[in-house]
């Protein structure tokens, strides 16, 4: 099996594995934070529901090893790759032959590790560690995590921070989506056009759907 | 039509090399770009200087020697043509044509234009042909094929193993050539016995010789004079995977 994952197509069967895992996380994660546009009850339950669901405790070990194989073998490929060309072309014209997001892949992968960091420090350490105030809702106590987010959606640098990562992440997807089914072998002719499509349906909910939340509320803190 | 020439001149495999400007006038449209290669190195010759060194050879499109990389396009603008079915009709009065070898480490420039593609040849050795005995030619209708895998093995055989996939890849990956190579032999009986086999010996040989990983840009299959599709490397990836869960 070591020879398996020595090899090129062996490191990409791991970015391509846990990249589709992370896409259904993403799927996940953007419907609890939808719950945000219905109100305070609504997010405040969904989340709690996340926070204290048995089979989230279980996956969220597996989330965190799955963005590290994604991280830790796509950077290793890509440092690997770049030694390949010691010397460079004069004059290199990819405009026609492929899309710009396929060839930036690992600086738009960056970008989205930068705004994790930050989504990070900005949420999840403070759900997690920070002195969180909590709701009674029918005699159970549940964080107002609600207070929190609302709170920097208000905030135009952080409104423009959390757009940017999504339309970051969609474009990352727009080529990681029908990449992860290719290097699986699990493509052809026909399916490389629904895979494309489906690719790129999922790739804009992704965008519209993180971009839509901040943009509500600091839109309602103009209007109100 | 009068063309400005950048060049790409080096002596040898250990020289540094450099760009060349070179003012070339009478050329026709209807000269093929190597025929306007060979006009230039005439007019070196009789000046004295040394004439531009490019590989060619049956200058019909399915020898895979022609290999340049034309103002940053491998084979130049157009789609399926090699470097000698180019026309210079593709091109315009006093336009500057940068030609460059095929760059990548495992494909070094040995002089010129040319750079030493036998990394090819390697990977073939590695895997690309069939040891299982076949014994000799059976009576045909008897080897069940379907029409859809006759067609996309011949397919995947044009291949002409060229380099142009591993000169446009940015990570000059030979995943297509590997798996033009892969697909046709596992496509047809003979060499279905293999495939697995073969798939890993030939992406560890691809590995070992320096070439990149395929990050699936498709840049490669645009670039290719013969159209190969993508979709034989994701029938690589398979035979690799397969091979791979078997242990």
């Amino acid at each position: 099996m070591s020879s398996f994952f020595n090899a090129s197509v062996g490191k990409k069967f791991l970015v391509s594995v846990s990249g589709l895992f992370l896409i259904m996380f993403l799927a996940t994660h953007l419907t609890v934070n939808l719950f945000l546009l219905w109100g305070q009850e609504s997010y405040n339950l969904a989340a709690h529901f996340m926070a204290t669901n048995p089979a989230i405790k279980i996956i969220e070990p597996m989330l965190a090893l799955g963005f590290l194989l994604h991280i830790t073998y796509s950077a290793w490929l890509t440092f690997a790759n770049r030694d390949t060309r010691p010397q460079k072309y004069a004059m290199v014209d990819q405009s026609e032959t492929s899309s710009w997001p396929s060839r930036n892949m690992f600086v738009l992968g960056s970008l989205i590790f930068i705004f994790l960091v930050l989504h990070l420090s900005n949420f999840w350490a403070k759900m997690k560690f920070g002195d969180m105030s909590y709701i009674d809702y029918n005699g159970v106590m549940v964080q107002d995590a609600y207070t929190l987010v609302t709170g920097k959606f208000v905030i135009w640098w952080y409104v423009i921070i959390y757009v940017a990562g999504a339309v970051f992440l969609g474009l990352h997807l727009l080529h990681g989506f029908q990449s992860a089914f290719q290097t699986l072998g699990l493509n052809n002719q026909i399916w490389r056009k629904r895979l494309t499509v489906t690719g790129t349906v999922y790739s804009i909910i992704i965008a519209a759907g993180f971009s839509i939340i901040p943009l509500y509320f600091i839109v309602n803190s103009f209007i109100n | 039509m009068e063309i400005k020439l950048k060049i790409w001149r080096q002596k040898d495999a250990r020289s540094q090399g450099s760009f060349v400007d070179y003012n070339l006038s009478g050329v026709s449209g209807d000269m093929s770009f190597l025929e306007m290669l060979d006009f230039l190195n005439k007019t070196l010759i009789e000046s004295g200087d040394e004439p531009v060194a490019f590989e060619h050879d049956c200058r019909e499109g399915i020898c895979g020697s022609c290999s340049l990389y034309i103002n940053g396009r491998p084979h130049g603008p157009g789609d399926l043509v090699t470097t000698c079915e180019l026309r210079m009709t593709r091109f315009k009065d006093g336009d500057t044509i940068v030609i460059e070898p095929w760059r990548a480490k495992s494909f070094p420039v040995i002089r010129d234009l040319i750079a030493d593609r036998s990394a090819f040849d390697k990977i073939m050795e590695a895997g690309g042909f069939i040891s299982v005995g076949t014994g000799s030619a059976p009576e045909a209708n008897s080897i069940p094929v379907t029409k859809e895998d006759s067609d996309e093995a011949f397919d995947a055989a044009t291949c002409i193993g060229c380099g142009a996939c591993v000169a446009a890849c940015k990570n000059s990956s030979a995943m297509l050539f590997v798996a033009a190579k892969v697909s046709h032999l596992t496509l047809l009986p003979q060499g279905h016995a293999e495939s697995a086999k073969r798939a890993q010996s030939m992406v560890a040989k691809m590995d070992e010789l320096g070439f990149g990983s395929c990050t699936n840009t498709g840049a490669c299959e645009a670039e290719c004079p013969k159209g190969i599709s993508l979709a034989h490397i994701a029938r690589l990836n398979r035979e690799f995977l397969k091979a791979g869960f078997r242990g």
